[in-house]
């Protein structure tokens, strides 16, 4: 008789018999529960203050077995840094979309950086506002056909998006940035593993980290859940290449 | 033996799981569940599963619960 | 220049913007986040300073609507938080005090009220009365509204801010101008008179031996909204009920009552006092908290009173709280200037005289 190890669970982390409710395919899933391994993994749950921001993102709370606080559109890491410098001592992380961490709440996500803020921001990068229908936001590649760039963006209109990994990098601030793809099973446990090494970077009161996940939207891209993926090997990755843009831990 | 638990309930039928599955012992099946959804499946007659749990990794609704290897 | 004030049982002299921030750190504050912006700027660079010498927060943030969000951050977790700034800025906050009010943070904003609209000007101005007692943020919320009209307020009200916006969970607004803000006055830091309030059933502190906790303002459906905003407007009816605070003198025989807060309701209070030499029966009464307004107390002196006269530095505002009080039963006037030095006393004197005939 052979005895069985257990290769997968459902996180402590994840809120008891709660359900995800984004919509079939749907790489959110995999991000939250990822975080979710990685809280149980650090033993960080008791002690973790996540803020959750508008868009998709924002259902962070309803899965999570944590303390939540939902910032207004584009805030978190303003509400971050209010939680973190008021209580030193909790973890700290926000979980964002693009169009939150990119576009609306630029300001506050960069000058969160550039302060060094102890904290750790998780960014979703799907190309799209996904909870208001599929709208053309802060990292809609060229050419990308969304429903406010029916042709597809172009730069007259539009101007270029932004690649959010390598400018978070930038700032003095930052301890860690990287950019992971959900697109595969091996490139999930490289995201997972970049989740970790963010976390650790504010347990060990390091500065800002950051992790830029890419991940699908299958409605608002009107694919299947596999074509969605083909779709960030194809289109997304050659333009936001995945890797480690800083990581002060690091030898040389 | 080898194998995974799928709760029927949180399968939503995105099926990225059956091409993740080294042995292919992932299919559609005939059953739905509430949402109206053709569950997937585990089939493993001849009990190839390798316990590795590539399907639940991919899974995006934790709808793999568990996974034993052994 | 920061001064560096302390508990004193003596009188200081000191400006109304110091008098504030020195209040909010013995009152216990344990964060303030802030922008510049004149003619506040005072309680920002006075923080800087002691917030750090305490080893308590301060962020110089990149904005107001930062500034205003790491308070509701900080406020999340129980502390006692701030931010301070005026008109057109907290123009800027307004989206987080909604939240605020529908989170039940107990956010302390004080707004120091310049010229307006837009950019405006420096000069002192009451015309945020609006802004603060009815609110710039959307949706049903009502905020907590402390006017002081002396430094020593400042100080008092200051005291008094942190306390009801914890008891009450919600936000609260110190409303001083311009003036108020840049008058030097001596005061009397006396030790914080009020109880802490135990936060320790809603704060995030982590999920520890509990259940995770959510503070957020999205109500999935409409029934629950509505239950959530039938619970927010009772305890806003409780708030009216224990709290609104007014001064008023010479009322009772009174032909005219003056109806003036913060800086002017100085120079009524002298005008008040000339036309009494004078054998006028003039009255005052001056809110010290806009919301809750003492339309209670004015409804009852319409019933003897033939006139209310509102002086204010905006273009009329509280006014329309008066006769809404008043509901016909007295003749209502305004005295204003539109942004600057409050009406003066002289000025004031004249309408009263004008009023009444003489």
């Amino acid at each position: 008789m052979t005895t069985l190890t257990q290769t997968f669970k459902i996180p402590e982390s994840i809120k008891k018999g709660s359900k995800f409710s984004f919509c079939p395919g749907c790489d959110h899933g995999v991000a939250v529960r990822l975080v979710a391994e990685v809280l149980d993994e650090l033993g960080l749950r008791e002690k973790t203050i996540a803020v959750a921001s508008i868009g998709c993102s924002v259902t962070l709370y309803d899965f999570l077995e944590v303390d939540s606080l939902e910032a207004p559109h584009g805030r978190a890491l303003a509400e971050a840094t209010g939680i973190k410098r008021a209580r030193p001592d909790k973890f700290v992380f926000t979980y964002q979309g693009d169009g939150d961490f990119a576009s609306i709440g630029m300001a506050e996500s960069m000058h969160c950086a550039l302060r060094g803020e102890n904290v750790t921001a998780i960014c979703i990068n799907n190309t799209t506002y996904g909870m208001t229908g599929g709208q053309l936001g802060p990292t809609t590649l060229i050419g990308q056909v969304t429903t406010t760039s029916p042709t597809g963006r172009n730069v007259e209109y539009y101007g270029y998006p932004i690649k959010i990994a390598e400018h978070i990098a930038l700032c003095d601030g930052t301890a860690y940035s990287a950019r992971v793809s959900l697109d595969t099973v091996p490139n999930i446990r490289k995201a997972k593993a970049a989740i970790k090494k963010a976390f650790e970077i504010q347990q060990q009161g390091l500065g800002f980290s950051f992790v830029e996940i890419l991940a699908t939207c299958p409605t608002n891209w009107k694919k299947s859940p596999q074509k969605a993926h083909e779709r960030v090997r194809e289109e997304m990755m050659p333009i936001y290449k995945p890797g480690i843009y800083k990581d002060i831990t690091a030898n040389n | 033996m080898s194998h995974i638990v799928i709760d029927k309930e949180r399968c939503k039928g995105c099926y990225l799981c059956i091409e993740e599955c080294p042995k292919k012992l992932l299919k559609v099946g005939k059953d739905v569940n509430s949402l109206g959804v053709h569950l997937v499946e585990f089939d493993d007659p001849n009990h190839e599963c390798l316990g590795c749990a590539m399907c639940a990794t991919r899974c995006p609704d934790m709808a793999i619960t568990e996974v034993y290897k052994g | 220049m920061t001064e560096c004030l302390t508990k004193t049982s003596k009188k200081v002299l000191t400006k109304g913007n110091y008098a504030i921030a020195n209040a909010a750190v013995l009152a216990g504050c344990e964060c303030y986040f802030g922008y510049p912006i004149t003619p506040q700027s005072e309680i920002g660079e006075f923080m800087s300073g002691k917030m750090q010498e305490l080893k308590r927060a301060y962020v110089s943030a990149e904005s107001e609507l930062a500034a205003i969000n790491m308070v509701l951050g900080a406020c999340a977790t129980g502390a006692k938080a701030m931010t301070s700034s005026s008109s057109c800025a907290v123009a800027l906050m307004q989206e987080a005090l909604s939240y605020a009010a529908s989170d039940e943070l107990p956010i302390v904003l004080v707004s120091v009220m310049r010229g307006g609209p837009g950019l405006g000007n420096i000069y002192p101005s009451q015309g945020d009365y609006n802004q603060a007692t009815i609110g710039g943020g959307n949706g049903d919320y009502k905020m907590i509204v402390l006017a002081p009209a002396t430094v020593q307020e400042c100080v008092d009200l200051t005291y008094k801010a942190f306390y009801l916006a914890h008891k009450y969970k919600n936000p609260t607004v110190l409303l001083a101008d311009g003036l108020l803000g840049q008058m030097m006055e001596p005061v009397e830091f006396k030790e914080y008179p009020y109880p802490e309030v135990d936060n320790s059933d809603w704060a995030l502190t982590g999920a520890k031996n509990r259940p995770g906790r959510i503070i957020r303002s999205y109500a999935p459906s409409a029934d629950n909204q509505c239950e959530f905003l039938n619970k927010l407007h009772a305890k806003y009816k409780l708030i009216e009920e224990n709290e609104t605070e007014w001064e008023e003198i010479n009322t009772e025989d009174a032909d005219i009552i003056l109806v003036s807060f913060g800086s002017p309701a100085r120079n009524a209070k002298s005008a008040m006092k000339e036309c009494r030499k004078l054998g006028l029966k003039v009255g005052l009464l001056r809110p010290i908290t806009l919301f809750p307004f003492p339309s209670k107390r004015i409804a009852e002196l319409a019933e003897k009173t033939k006139k209310f006269i509102s002086v204010e530095i905006n273009m009329g505002q509280m006014i329309r709280d008066i006769k809404l009080a008043v509901n016909g039963k007295a003749q209502v006037e305004l005295l204003n200037r539109p942004v600057g030095n409050p009406p003066s006393v002289e000025e004031i004197v004249e309408k009263i005289k004008k009023e009444s005939g003489v």
